[in-house]
């Protein structure tokens, strides 16, 4: 077998990580209506909360279908280590989306029963969201491996640390689901989501510096790329909070769109900087991408087919967005 | 007692892929109805096919969301229960697998909605494009399925390096000994179960009395298409069966409930097999019936399941039973079907109750098949998940206890148990509400691209 040319694991990882971010913002902020639901002052503002996101939630979702189809094609190891690791989380992850998703379909075709499908919808979509936190935190913890088998236990993963970010993730999601309101609602629903992102900034502020001052403490790996000696990392952390005071300024300043581009922002710039607090280590501690990487032959066998259907995915996700831009009303659209 | 993590990941995975399969094996048959209907409906300008095209339409809608959510856990299955497995395996099962990920997604974004919500807004001639593109893209996202499933059953195309699998040539590897035979069983699988859901809802309208000219035609026309579709799946089971012979003489020896190794063996119509004592208790058979199905020769040699030290073979009881449901419900089947031809005379089969009432009933058989034939050949490739190179128990994951993989069984079980509860609760109230009223879209309520949406029923 002759070497190739070109090492295409640092393509794969790249669609992985375009492919986890595009999943975090656009779930993101439909699974935060869900943990927002039952906070909602009325009925009304449940329609409409809804109406705005049945359109792309399930698009959404397809990223994290693709994603762990993609896993397992590209770095295998990453997709055998994490699934056993985070059994029981998956378990609750996916049981949490299929009883949102199945809420989703049922809620506006009942009545007497609506309120089933509203708990349904926010419970699950509460559960999924911390569990997809908590793999954050398993991710940064790192997990404990033998000859490229997990041999920890079931519930290794359940720390106060990744309860932690856990918490975080549900608040963060919280928040861009608040802004997305924001933008896609009017009247009194819209006041609501205004009101609700300064307490969750500082809640998502609050827990993201906690993450921040701890990690270190977790894994040394992470504070010796932190603190070895001041590099262009810092600027990561440092556009995040420019963000923040952007989504603090904009909501004072009664912005729509502005919120929900600040929260991405903020999103993206604290997904860099964990990425970067990691590299190249995809299985912490022990496993790099080049060892969690399947053959050349393969990855090059999948990425022929991918390259020709991501830009339409791509276009078409576009085009439902347009197709569904500007104000929802509780009575359109959707029944 | 013990809770074996072996066992119970491969109960829940038995339970996860069954009530998985029974929605993708309906969707593709109606996919490909759907698209016949609405050629003819393009085709003659009959407006009596839009009608019947958009009930079945919503009916697709229903049963292609619930695979959906039921698929999604699939996808996370192999690393969660069987991660030994994947990591040896992902170099040939990765990409195979994401193609039919990718194949499912491109579809629904780019002819699903057209689908379900563009009738009326796009050219006709558009919209049947449409409708064949879906039930062309069912197949190809099963074509994918099945590949891989058949690399389980005959792996080729492959070497093993450091206990990890490398592909060495694609083309042998997806299209391997037993994957056009697999291929052909399934797809025609797809087309009896849509076939039969259809003429049994066709059968209860017209017992109903309602829409009763519609649904004429429809029963007509779907009994056509099952005498012609009957017999040709017994044809393609048995050319299955043969090649099974040849690459998995132990399955086979399982299927017949063959021990020891004979010539001129007995087709058993009933036995109870003894795993312990490796026999056959009550056995009842047609002499030497079983040898000339397999060798074409009243004298020929069967293999018998003992060839193989007793932990290298599969469940018998399991595979034996199975098979028998299996062709009892394929040969239930051409009898259904061959009947409706001696009703033609007189158009009897549309007024005779008994026989409305039999293809009422006759809506479960293609799905008890299904899943009958999953059980032997899955439970038939047994102790293997490669078969001849890999275990069950060397593909489990290494890290799972009894307890969790039990947590997580009750856990599916639940959930699937809500999600079916309330998708059969649905699919009652839309096959009931009949076809009389699907005429009338309106345009502005079905715009946003969900699957329910296209449906028009209430929930409660």
């Amino acid at each position: 077998m002759s070497e190739p040319i070109f090492d295409l694991t640092y393509v794969w990882a790249a669609i992985i990580a375009f492919g986890v971010i595009m999943y975090v913002l656009m779930d993101g902020f439909d699974l935060g209506q869900g943990i927002l639901f039952m906070f909602a002052p009325s009925e009304h503002d449940r329609d409409i909360m809804m109406n705005s996101v049945a359109p792309v939630w399930d698009g959404n979702e397809t990223w994290l279908v693709l994603g762990g189809a993609g896993l397992l094609a590209a770095f295998p190891l990453v997709y055998s280590i994490f699934l056993p690791a985070l059994y029981i989380g998956v378990f609750l992850l996916l049981a949490g989306l299929i009883f949102r998703g199945v809420a989703f379909e049922f809620r506006f075709k009942a009545h007497s029963s609506r309120y089933l499908w509203n708990w349904s919808f926010a419970v699950g979509s509460t559960v999924a969201s911390f569990a997809q936190g908590a793999v954050v935190g398993a991710y940064i913890q790192g997990f404990e491996t033998e000859n490229m088998r997990y041999v920890g236990g079931a519930l290794d993963w359940l720390t106060p640390f990744t309860v932690l970010t856990g918490l975080g993730l549900v608040a963060g999601y919280a928040l861009l689901g608040a802004t997305w309101l924001i933008m896609k609602s009017e009247g009194s629903t819209q006041e609501w989501a205004y009101r609700l992102v300064k307490p969750l900034l500082a809640v998502v502020l609050l827990i993201f510096a906690i993450i921040s001052v701890w990690t270190p403490f977790v894994d040394p790996f992470v504070a010796e790329r932190w603190f070895s000696g001041i590099s262009l990392i810092w600027l990561l952390p440092v556009l995040g909070l420019v963000c923040a005071y952007w989504i603090y300024k904009s909501v004072n300043n009664k912005r729509e769109g502005s919120p929900f581009v600040a929260t991405m922002g903020l999103f993206i710039f604290t997904y860099l900087g964990l990425l970067a607090s990691k590299w190249p280590y995809v299985v912490p501690p022990n496993y790099t991408l080049a060892d969690a990487a399947s053959a050349h032959e393969s990855q090059l066998f999948l990425l022929l087919g991918l390259l020709f259907v991501i830009p339409i995915v791509l276009v078409y996700t576009a085009w439902t967005y347009w197709v569904f831009r500007g104000k929802v009303k509780a009575d359109q659209g959707y029944h | 007692m013990e809770l074996d993590p072996l066992l119970l990941s491969r109960i829940q995975f038995a339970f996860v892929v069954s009530f998985h399969a029974i929605f993708p094996v309906f969707t593709i048959g109606l996919a490909s109805y759907i698209a016949l209907i609405y050629g003819l409906a393009f085709k003659t300008n009959n407006p009596k096919w839009e009608r019947l095209g958009a009930f079945w339409t919503q009916v697709f809608a229903v049963v292609f969301g619930m695979g959906v959510v039921s698929g999604i856990v699939m996808s996370f299955q192999f690393g969660t229960n069987w991660s030994n497995f994947s990591l040896a395996t992902a170099n040939f099962l990765g990409p195979v697998l994401s193609y039919e990920v990718v194949t499912a997604f491109f579809l629904e974004a780019a002819f699903l909605g057209v689908l379900l919500f563009g009738r009326g807004k796009v050219p006709n001639g558009v919209h049947f494009f449409a409708a064949l593109m879906v039930s062309i893209g069912t197949f190809i996202s099963s074509f994918w399925i099945l590949s891989a499933n058949s690399w389980m059953q005959t792996p080729a195309g492959v070497e093993i390096r450091d206990g990890i699998y490398h592909v060495v040539d694609w083309s042998a590897a997806i299209f391997n000994e037993s994957f056009w035979y697999r291929f052909a069983h399934m797809g025609l699988a797809s087309f009896l179960t849509g076939g039969f859901v259809v003429a049994g809802v066709s059968a209860w309208f017209l017992i109903q009395k309602r829409d009763t000219e519609l649904h004429r035609k429809a029963l007509s026309m779907t009994l056509w298409l099952l005498l012609f579709l009957t017999p040709l799946q017994v044809f393609i089971g048995d050319l299955h069966g043969l090649n099974t012979m040849k690459h998995q003489p132990t399955k086979v020896a399982a299927m017949e409930g063959n021990w020891d190794t004979q010539a001129g063996a007995p087709l058993l119509l009933f036995a109870i097999p003894d795993q312990d004592q490796q026999t056959n208790h009550f056995e009842v058979g047609i002499p030497k019936l079983a040898s000339f199905i397999l060798t074409h020769d009243w004298d020929g040699v069967v293999p018998g399941v003992k060839e193989k030290p007793p932990e290298l073979q599969p469940n018998v009881p399991i595979v034996f039973w199975s098979f028998r449901v299996m062709v009892a419900m394929g040969l239930l089947m051409v009898l259904v079907a061959v009947v409706g031809l001696f009703l033609r005379r007189n158009r009897a089969y549309m007024h005779s109750r008994w026989y409305l009432q039999t293809l009422r009933l006759m809506t479960l058989s293609p799905f008890i098949a299904v899943l009958a034939g999953w059980f032997v050949t899955e439970v038939g490739r047994a102790p293997y998940l490669v078969y001849g190179q890999m275990t069950h128990a060397e593909g489990v994951t290494p890290s799972l206890t009894g307890g969790m993989a039990l947590f997580t069984l009750i856990g599916y079980f639940l959930v699937y148990a809500c999600v079916f509860a309330a998708g059969a609760y649905y699919l009652t109230r839309v096959i009931r509400s009949g076809t009389e009223g699907s005429d009338s879209h309106e345009d502005e309520k079905h715009r946003p691209k969900r699957p329910l949406s296209a449906a028009e029923a209430s929930f409660d």
